[in-house]
């Protein structure tokens, strides 16, 4: 399957969007972990906003930057979210909630557990009525929704704005799931080169036992996995590069997600 | 879109434990709703439940996967002989070329509610026995289901709330039609938990009564659990003429809130009317809508709107969750095998426990029973968060590609 990048969006600790993380990602600047900053949003009226937790917030902010740098109009993309995970702080209260006599859970925090809550705040910002859809794969979210984006890509024809996003779990759960790092990454992805296109990507699935691609920058290392969003992180550093190459990722029960960069 | 072939199809319900279990419950118009005796929920309302899932663990080799969302999918692929067809299918296609798509909106997360119940006193800990991966975890669910049927190929859950299982059938289409696999095992697993039961109270949505959709007095909804299966492959050509296709998938959003459905039905619409143009069909061809038709005040009242705008007023509809319950993620898989039996056997069954249709609705809802061929089906599934779903199965592609 190929497909191109026009835009991309990021959130990371120590990456705080696309534009200033190319050097990092391109290895010409050392990497610095520092609190993730996300952009204040100005797609939701604020009292909304106090309502969403922080996938909500990555989501659209790694959403509308990817969006602005392809110059698209987000009402008209189909949309894909994948994240291993709901929003760990709102279901941790909500499990103490029902731990406790009266199990009293607030209407927003039952709206807001639902897997696909960014995908709806999305669509409710950004007043899109295009399909869009949330998926989980565990470890191998991202690649999994990159996987559908281009599906939908070659399908349709038109562009797909994918966004994959991960945050961590508070105590006891985070020791039972340990995502250490909030991530947030968005890609658009279109079936035709355009002036704005950063790379081509061609996509396979294969079972050929090798290693998935590593970062050579430890640090980054240890961030891609750090959570599921971040293991985008080698096809994000090609993309930075500018750097033809063949990343590869695991993917389910064996397989590997061969992805051949070519930057346009 | 190319047709794809329903080569076996499996559904445990409130309904019963299969096919043939749920065939004759829609014909004797039987429901499955009892009064809640879930756990020690507190709650004045009804519940579809599946019997048997406390006494049934998953299979010793995958007991790390041992969770109630996972035993009723593992009920469900022992249904119907839905394993051997699939095993059949492993031979003629290899394992790594058979894909496993499904949808569920809480996984397991009913262990992790009881763990909470559990934490060390002291530290917090929550019990060496839970596992996240295993349960809670979303994905949880296709993994569990790709292992139990042998199956390498890619996999994911969708989870959009109540069309996640509607939604995998467009992922299997687009997945087949790119070349990522040759056929794929789809369907919906959700199961009963605290999180569903107290959080859709709290919001005002479960009736004390089995639900009455599009009844005049209709205040909610029933909540059940079901799992149910589909194997997709692409359609023989030529067609079977007995073979149950699917001719097309409909997605869009609502953007207008995030537990309430469009007013309007705006979203819904849009969905039904993508489905008619993957399918090549026009509202004419529809023979029977199984409605999303929830019992809620809004669901319903957006619903009508938006498949009388479509279909008018002559088209036979009903919704079968008076039977069934509300199968949240597992509600649009449900529903699908639901429509697949109604195109087999003739059958448009009557929504149950609606006494008063309300006069404000305007589609042709249906109470009683008609036995008569039905060629075409669509099923609607309509989610929180504004996710529409609809599909449209059929039994030849007549008519198809106008």
């Amino acid at each position: 399957m190929k497909v191109f990048v026009e835009g991309a969006g990021l959130v990371g600790p120590g990456l705080n969007g696309w534009q200033a993380s190319l050097p990092v990602l391109a290895g010409t600047a050392p990497y610095i972990d520092a609190a993730v900053v996300i952009p204040p949003g100005e797609l939701l009226p604020s009292a909304e906003r106090r309502r969403t937790g922080l996938p909500v917030k990555i989501a659209l902010a790694v959403g509308c930057e990817a969006i602005a740098n392809a110059q698209r109009n987000a009402a008209e993309l189909p949309a894909v979210f994948a994240s291993s995970a709901g929003d760990g702080e709102n279901m941790h209260a909500i499990f103490e909630m029902l731990a406790n006599n009266g199990r009293e859970v607030s209407p927003t925090r039952f709206h807001n557990s639902v897997h696909n809550a960014p995908s709806g705040y999305w669509s409710i910002a950004t007043k899109s009525m295009a399909p869009s859809t949330s998926l989980a794969c565990y470890d191998e979210s991202f690649v999994a929704g990159l996987v559908e984006a281009a599906t939908q890509v070659a399908s349709g024809g038109n562009a797909v704005v994918l966004i994959a996003y991960d945050t961590p779990y508070p105590a006891p759960l985070h020791e039972r799931r340990p995502i250490s790092a909030a991530f947030g990454v968005a890609l658009v992805l279109t079936p035709d080169q355009t002036g704005n296109s950063l790379a081509m990507l061609d996509l396979g699935i294969s079972r050929q036992h090798k290693p998935c691609s590593p970062m050579t920058d430890s640090r980054l290392e240890a961030l891609r996995m750090s959570s599921p969003a971040a293991r985008s992180l080698p096809l994000l550093a090609a993309l930075a590069g500018r750097t033809a190459g063949n990343i590869c990722f695991d993917y389910v029960a064996g397989n590997r997600i061969d992805v051949a960069v070519q930057p346009c | 879109m190319q047709p794809l072939q329903l080569s076996a199809y499996t559904l445990v319900s409130p309904l019963g434990a299969g096919l043939p279990a749920t065939l004759e419950a829609l014909r004797a118009g039987r429901s499955g709703l009892t009064k809640c005796d879930f756990l020690d929920v507190d709650l004045d309302t009804c519940v579809g439940r599946v019997a048997g899932l406390e006494d049934h663990p998953v299979r010793a080799d995958l007991a790390t996967y041992d969770c109630r969302n996972n035993r009723l999918a593992q009920l469900g692929l022992e249904q119907d002989g839905f394993a051997d067809a699939v095993d059949a299918a492993r031979q003629r296609y290899g394992r790594e070329r058979i894909g496993v798509f499904l949808g569920t909106s809480t996984s397991g997360i009913l262990d992790t509610e009881l763990a909470y119940r559990q934490r060390d006193p002291k530290t917090g800990a929550l019990p060496a026995s839970f596992n996240y991966a295993g349960s809670h975890s979303c994905y949880s669910v296709a993994d569990f289901v790709q292992h139990a049927l042998d199956l390498t190929g890619p996999a994911m859950v969708i989870s959009t709330a109540c069309s996640s299982s509607a939604k995998v059938f467009g992922n299997a289409a687009r997945m087949i039609r790119a070349g990522m696999c040759d056929a794929a095992v789809v369907g919906g697993v959700d199961s009963l938990c605290l999180t569903t039961l107290y959080g859709f109270n709290s919001l005002g949505l479960v009736s004390t009564r089995p639900c009455r959709p599009y009844d005049a007095g209709r205040d909610g909804i029933s909540i059940g659990e079901a799992a149910g299966f589909v194997l997709l492959e692409k359609a023989r050509v030529p067609s079977d003429p007995d073979a149950i296709l699917l001719l097309g998938v409909g997605e869009s959003s609502d953007a207008y809130h995030m537990s309430s459905p469009h007013p309007e039905g705006a979203g819904a619409r849009l969905a039904i009317q993508a489905a008619l143009n993957d399918a090549g069909l026009t509202p004419a061809d529809i023979d029977y809508v199984n409605l999303h038709g929830t019992g809620t005040r809004a669901n319903d009242a957006a619903e009508d709107q938006a498949v009388f705008n479509t279909f008018g007023g002559d088209t036979p509809c009903s919704s079968t969750k008076g039977a069934t319950g509300h199968l949240l993620g597992a509600a649009g898989v449900s529903e699908a095998v639901i429509s697949a039996l109604c195109i087999k056997h003739g059958l448009m069954p009557g929504g149950l426990n609606t006494e008063h249709i309300d006069p404000a609705l305007k589609v042709r809802y249906l109470l009683q029973n008609r036995q008569q061929p039905v060629n075409r089906v669509l099923s609607n599934s309509l989610g929180f968060g504004g996710s529409n779903c609809s599909l449209i199965l059929g039994r030849t592609t007549k008519g198809a590609g106008r």
